[in-house]
């Protein structure tokens, strides 16, 4: 069969985002149709990703599924994914569904609206991670915030025009600069074409811009301290469905693009800026623990949390080892399913009580029994128990770290124990404690639309924690070839530097 | 210039005879009918037009000069008449159901589009600074008259009388530089004054800069932009519509022209002119529009900082500049009409209302109009997949060949500002409360917004056609 998989599930989205928005009226019906077409039209996404998986040649670390057409003169349609890309795609297909099903009853104004722009950004999102040239990329990669831009702003909580305005102008403010970057490469190498890109060797000095140009970008996405404030914002303000997009997919891409482009296309700007990035993640893996402990709000907690958690993700892929990746790799799966479903639960409970004052809780346990179950995994998962997907991705980028740079893996592991403790101080203010505010005395446990929620996600969750092997095994064959090519070209820099200094030397005698 | 031309060869300028023409005889039919034909003058002015846009795409192919070489026919000119008709087309469209509305219906209106489209396409094809003067006044006559087209009102010609002092200052700026052209140059035509900028000394730069403060004045380019914001807002509607299409597009025609033929082999001379010009324009395009209420005089500010970025190409003076330009010119004439078409349907109990406060809520009472003024307003910011990042795009990668980083830098920095009046306004369409609902959309603004509406979100799909073109135009002036 030669039917072009990785465009169908791409654009999937995007036609049942069309066929909502010719439907007429805003009746139930209206609602009802809109409802129902985007969960088919995710679930179907989903299915084919799945022959993705199945097709899938894990022991080649090329771009699988390609497809290249002629589009802009310098740039050109290409799409593939390799071992890195796949899994993010997975989780982008895989969540869709779930943020449909969260939003069934908590979204009841302008469904259609609403249901359009999370199809528009799920084919956004597949595309990001798709993408094979460096302009579409780009495309896709800022068109996201336009939906994004809208589902916080229509939808949000009542600060939702300011976090709205701060998500979309810090975002394009890092990303302007990508795309200058960008231009840059396409004159030095006369292509935006990914591959190629990877084996063409840029000069130092524009090697040293261009991955700041990216790191402004990514660094934003991220976020990394200390450009993370709009995340906060965004979680606090953004619905239910909103966050786990945002907390499980969008901040992956900046993670992804450190992986697709920083390290491979400038690798000694890497390894030079490398000190840099150890210093931000080690930063943000301690300081934003510490400002996770005094939040009052959980999504604001979670959001630090987040924070924290992908300074673990950017550790880990400059650390350059293969355990730093693979683990930076795993985390972000793993933070993707397990931030998502933190988010899900606080969901849950806003939906009852509409606050998210954590102070308003207590004592949930009594009423909600499976609810607090639920809860204690992703809670567990967050703080990295073994067993759970969360200690995967930290333990192994900890390790890789840890080959290279003692010091900083030293400081991080600091942050494992503070994610403890804000983590489990969460859990006991909600959860445990005595139930005595009449506000939660009625309040019901999860009902079976939640209940269809959670179980996938507790599921995976413990899963990966048990057997990581089928994530880090679609990603290992492509992280080794990196991770090749990056000390390979290390090492060809070395040489020419030394033969350089060399010369200089001669020169001067 | 005593070379006699060939009957035959008049062919290529067939487009310009047809409006000539037209207008003459559209002219005569509004003078002896009266009042009662202005409708038809009008809608006959488009149709017109429509035979313009026709004939240039059957004037024969390939590069012919005129008149002693003082007018060019190439594919430059064809790619940029073509955008002026669209433009003034597309803008009278707009005017029809305005005319009618407002009991404007004055059948001069069509007719000194049609003049002034001729001086556009004239000043597009000048090669020398003689036709460039005379291009440059009959498009700037008939828009002086057009600003002040509604007579009773203050503000119209308070609008018109502005434009016209200003614009005789700066024609008179223009002239004066064309005169210390040719002074030290010896000659007014393109190609003299190509082989002569080399010895042309101070002399010439001096005149470069009055000639450039024309130009700038025509595009409304920083610091020559003060008359923009108060023509905009005082010309009715249509005619602000008008004014933000089709004379910038001449304007840019001609800059480019002038700077790519006549002054090329000095660029590093006048380039860092246009470098200044185009930031100053990107940046208070940016800032200043943030505190507008007013949408026009917002657009005004939209159009200041638009030019900014077409300017950036041009900075570049190279090749790919100016295809970047023509690209530029080209999306930014489409996202220029369908948003006017929003603006003039902004229309609540027959009175046309201004303040973007009144869009409130567009995005529940009029779904439609408001997604498409949305992406239009997101195209105009420059945010991928939309036509507007493809149009800065272009300019942006010009420049860093050029090795212009500082201008790439200050310029996406300055598109992230103005990213933040376009946002507002959508914000204020899809996050506040409705206000009350407008008139019901005219059937002539809804198929312009469409279109350009369409035309900004599907570009991204199939862009070759426009890129082909820009190409080709653009290697028609080297």
């Amino acid at each position: 069969m030669n039917w072009p998989v990785l465009s169908v599930v791409t654009f999937l989205p995007l036609l049942g985002a069309l066929f909502i928005a010719l439907v007429r009226g805003d009746d139930n019906l209206a609602r009802g149709t809109a409802r129902w077409v985007a969960l088919w039209t995710t679930l179907v996404t989903f299915a084919i990703s799945l022959i993705l998986v199945f097709r899938f040649d894990p022991s080649s670390p090329e771009f699988q599924f390609a497809e290249k057409h002629d589009w802009l003169g310098i740039a050109s349609y290409h799409m593939g994914v390799d071992g890195i890309s796949l899994p993010f795609v997975i989780l982008t297909t895989a969540l869709m569904p779930i943020c449909i099903i969260a939003s069934w009853t908590a979204i009841q104004k302008r469904v259609k609206a609403y249901m359009i722009a999370f199809l528009v950004l799920e084919t956004l999102m597949i595309g990001t991670f798709a993408a094979l040239d460096l302009v579409l990329f780009y495309l896709f990669f800022e068109g996201g915030l336009i939906p994004m831009f809208l589902i916080i702003g229509i939808w949000g909580g009542p600060r939702r025009v300011y976090a709205s305005f701060k998500f979309f102008l810090y975002t394009l403010l890092g990303s302007v600069l990508m795309l200058l970057a960008i231009m840059a490469m396409y004159w030095d190498a006369g292509t935006t074409d990914i591959p190629a890109l990877m084996h063409h060797g840029f000069p130092l000095g524009l090697q040293k811009w261009a991955w700041l140009a990216f790191f402004a970008s990514f660094a934003v996405k991220m976020p990394m301290w200390p450009v993370h404030t709009w995340l906060p914002d965004a979680h606090v303000e953004a619905p239910t469905a909103g966050s786990v997009i945002l907390a499980a997919i969008l901040l992956k891409m900046g993670g992804y693009g450190f992986l697709r482009f920083s390290l491979p296309m400038f690798p000694s700007a890497s390894h030079d800026f490398a000190p840099l990035i150890f210093t931000l993640s080690v930063v943000a893996i301690v300081y934003t623990s510490l400002v996770a402990l005094v939040q009052e709000d959980i999504k604001k907690l979670i959001a630090y949390s987040s924070v924290a958690h992908m300074g673990f993700v950017t550790m880990g892929i400059f650390a350059a080892t293969a355990q730093g990746v693979a683990g930076g790799i795993f985390q972000m799966i793993s933070h993707g399913i397990v931030s998502g479903a933190l988010f899900l639960c606080v969901g849950v409970v806003y939906d009852r009580i509409h606050t998210r004052e954590i102070a308003a809780y207590g004592g949930l346990v009594n009423r909600m029994p499976l609810y607090a179950a639920c809860f204690l995994v992703f809670t567990l998962a967050n703080v990295g128990l073994p067993g759970t997907s969360g200690f995967v991705g930290e333990f192994l980028s900890l390790i890789g770290t840890f080959k290279v740079q003692v010091a900083v893996a030293f400081f991080a592991t600091l942050g494992v124990i503070l994610s403890a403790a804000y983590a489990l101080w969460l859990y006991r203010k909600v959860i445990f404690g005595v139930l005595d505010k009449p506000l939660l005395m009625g309040i019901k446990d999860l009902g079976w639309r939640e209940s269809l929620i959670f179980a996938p996600l507790v599921a995976l969750t413990i899963l990966f924690g048990v057997a990581p092997k089928p994530v880090l095994d679609m990603s290992s064959a492509a992280v080794t070839q990196l991770l090749d090519n990056y000390n390979h070209a290390l090492a060809a820099a070395k040489t020419a530097s030394l033969n350089a200094d060399a010369a200089t030397t001669g020169a001067a005698r | 210039m005593t070379a006699t031309v060939p009957l035959g060869d008049l062919f290529v300028m067939l487009p310009e005879f047809i409006l000539l023409g037209s207008a003459i005889v559209l002219l005569m039919a509004g003078v002896f009918r009266g009042e009662v034909s202005s409708p038809a003058v009008n809608s006959a002015s488009i149709a017109m037009l429509f035979l313009v846009a026709l004939a240039l795409l059957i004037v024969p192919s390939g590069r012919h000069e005129l008149f002693g070489g003082s007018f060019v026919v190439d594919d430059f000119s064809r790619f940029l008449k073509m955008l002026t008709v669209i433009g003034s087309a597309g803008s009278l469209l707009l005017s029809l159901d305005y005319l009618t509305f407002e009991k404007q219906q004055k059948f001069e209106f069509g007719v000194l589009v049609l003049l002034s489209t001729l001086g556009m396409m004239i000043l597009i094809s000048a090669a020398d600074l003689i036709a460039l003067y005379l291009g440059l006044e009959l498009m700037s006559l008939a828009l002086y008259v057009i600003a002040a087209s509604n007579r009773d009102s203050i503000k119209s010609t308070e609008a018109g009388l502005k434009y016209f002092v200003l614009g005789a200052l700066s024609s008179g700026m223009l002239l004066y530089g064309a005169s210390l052209i040719y002074g030290f140059t010896g000659t007014v035509s393109f190609a003299g004054i190509a082989k002569a900028a080399g010895q042309g000394g101070i002399g010439l730069i001096f005149g470069i800069v009055f000639l450039f403060v024309g130009f700038c004045f025509k595009i409304s380019a920083v610091p020559f932009h003060m008359w923009t914001p108060d023509v905009y807002e005082g010309a009715p509607t249509p005619v602000t519509a008008f004014f933000a299409a089709a004379p910038k597009v001449a304007g840019i025609a001609i800059f480019v022209r002038a700077t790519t033929v006549a002054l090329h082999d000095i660029t590093h001379e006048w380039q860092q002119i246009v470098v200044f010009v185009s930031i100053a324009s990107m940046v208070l395009g940016a800032f200043a529009a943030i505190g507008q209420r007013n949408i026009k005089r917002l657009m005004a500010y939209s159009s200041i900082g638009h030019m900014g970025f077409a300017l950036v190409g041009l900075a570049a003076g190279t090749p790919e500049g100016v295809q970047g330009v023509l690209i530029y010119m080209a999306i930014y004439v489409a996202m220029t009409l369908g948003v006017f078409a929003a603006i003039l349907a902004m229309r609540r109990g027959g009175v046309l209302v201004e303040n973007i406060g009144d869009l409130a809520g567009l995005a529940r009472t009029h779904p439609t109009m408001a997604f498409f003024m949305a992406m239009l307003l997101f195209s105009l910011a420059g945010i991928p997949p939309l036509a507007g990042f493809f149009a800065k795009f272009y300019v942006f990668l010009a420049a860093i060949k050029a090795g212009l980083f500082t201008l790439a830098v200050l310029g996406v920095l300055a598109s992230v500002v103005g990213a933040y009046y376009y946002l507002l306004i959508v914000k204020i369409m899809y996050f506040d409360e409705p206000a009350k609902n407008f008139d019901s959309m005219p059937g002539r603004l809804r198929v312009v917004l469409g279109v350009s509406g369409l035309v900004n979100i599907l570009f991204g799909v199939y862009p070759a056609p426009l890129l082909v073109l820009a190409t080709a135009a653009a290697k028609s002036l080297f």
